[in-house]
């Protein structure tokens, strides 16, 4: 039976990760590819480095990080941010990506799932959805830019868009649970889960390692994905699996 | 030295990384010479059947996996590039393959979600050198088609999606792994290293 994955997400800011990084036994905190070969040997089940660099020269730098860190781990991993063609898609394929995450340039461009899904194949375009519930719509909106605007998409229609277009899989984030730890976002997760026959990645809200347990559970996802709680050393993705495993949920 | 067979396919640069850290020397190449010339052979492969076969065939590569296959010395075909091993697939139309391995490849067909994508356990159908010292465990798998042996000999492991799933093929000294070995952390490494051991052991008996 296929296990259930844990995904640790990483902040890449210019090559130097960002946002709180907490680890014993790390030379250098900002370093990336330090960060990921940790997490490789805690048991992450695959990775996503989100490149928030806003200049070219920082995304060109993201490219020497996405190569070393190819050479470097030995479990599959995603980069997305600021990825706005085939061209972007094919160099960072090249330098050893296993998946390339769209949001904002695929809302803008659909087309650009099925032209990357053709030339590269399913398995490795991963359509990023940042949701929130529209209390007037009674169900919940696609925003973009890093959930600054909305765009009056239905995130549910989306998801089933994004399957029909190509995507191999949905990293989902729920932005009423991010930040919160309050955990994940249980009903959106079902619903998109339920909406489609590709995997989904939860993402946003999760708290502690029984979040973990409840988004498998009742939130019918596919994987869990988390951040700071990992960075600041709350809980390693060892106690999550733990905790998985004592609830019977397959884990590696 | 390991070849590592470019035909604009996938991702060759993690395979050729692993084989690095394994000790071996790896050499991405499209060159007939240097891939004749090799103690090892691998096939990687991300994308289309189709294309991939289009592309062996235009690069001229087709014949020269054959041959290699043929001379005896270890090739092993890596997720997609274990597909191709097979007689045909039926992805986006019927395409035949090298017809090194009896059998076809057929797409995921039921009430669950494809690709079967994700970390699954390995089930070893029967001994092989590739085992030698190691239990099964989970790898790292992503696709939507899988191969359907002829030959029940020729499956040396499964892994269970709502049936069991043919993981890892071997006949003579062409082998093929569904899984991404370079991506399946300690297990998909040393599943690796007993493939760059056997290519050693089969060079020093030449």
């Amino acid at each position: 039976m296929l296990a259930k994955r844990i995904i640790p997400c990483l902040d890449v800011k210019d090559g130097r990760v960002v946002k709180g990084v907490n680890f014993v036994n790390l030379r250098d905190a900002g370093d990336p590819v330090e960060l990921a070969a940790i997490y490789d040997k805690e048991g992450a089940d695959e990775l996503v480095f989100l490149d928030i660099s806003a200049s070219v020269e920082g995304r060109a730098t993201m490219i020497e990080v996405v190569r070393r860190t190819a050479g470097e781990i030995t479990i599959p991993f995603t980069v997305g941010g600021g990825i706005s063609s085939t061209d972007d898609m094919k160099r960072l394929l090249r330098a050893g990506a296993d998946k390339i995450g769209i949001n904002t340039a695929a809302i803008r461009n659909p087309d650009l799932i099925g032209e990357g899904s053709k030339i590269f194949g399913a398995q490795c375009i991963v359509v990023a959805i940042d949701a929130k519930f529209n209390s007037e719509w009674g169900e919940w909106e696609v925003f973009t830019h890093g959930g600054r605007n909305p765009t009056g998409i239905r995130a549910l229609e989306w998801a089933k868009d994004a399957e029909r277009r190509g995507a191999g899989e949905l990293l989902l984030t729920s932005m009423d649970a991010d930040g919160t730890k309050d955990g994940f976002d249980l009903e959106l997760t079902a619903a998109v889960s339920g909406s489609v026959g590709i995997p989904v990645i939860a993402s946003g809200g999760a708290g502690h390692a029984e979040h973990f347990v409840d988004v498998f559970a009742q939130g019918k996802a596919d994987a869990g994905l988390a951040a700071s709680i990992f960075h600041y050393k709350e809980v390693s993705v060892r106690e999550v699996k733990d905790a998985l495993r004592a609830q019977g949920v397959n884990v590696r | 030295m390991i070849a590592i067979i470019d035909y604009g396919m996938g991702n060759l640069h993690s395979v050729g990384k692993a084989v690095e850290r394994l000790g071996a020397e790896a050499l991405v190449t499209s060159s007939p010479e240097e891939i004749l010339a090799a103690d090892g052979a691998i096939l990687p492969g991300v994308g289309a059947f189709g294309d991939a076969m289009a592309n062996l065939r235009e690069t001229g590569l087709e014949s020269v996996v054959k041959e290699y296959a043929a001379s005896g010395k270890p090739l092993l075909g890596i997720c997609l590039g274990m597909q191709l091993l097979f007689d045909e697939s039926e992805e986006h139309g019927t395409h035949t393959g090298l017809g090194l391995l009896p059998g076809k490849v057929v797409r995921f067909q039921g009430d669950y979600k494809v690709p079967h994508m994700g970390w699954n356990e390995l089930v070893f159908t029967q001994e092989s050198p590739l085992f030698s010292g190691l239990n099964p465990g989970h790898v790292y798998f992503v696709h939507s088609y899988h191969a359907l042996p002829e030959r029940k000999e020729d499956l040396l492991a499964t892994t269970d999606y709502y049936q069991p799933v043919t993981a890892i093929v071997g006949r003579g000294s062409v082998y093929g792994m569904q899984f991404h070995p370079e991506k399946s952390g300690e297990l998909g490494m040393a599943l690796l290293n007993n493939f760059v051991k056997l290519v050693a052991n089969k060079a020093s008996n030449l």
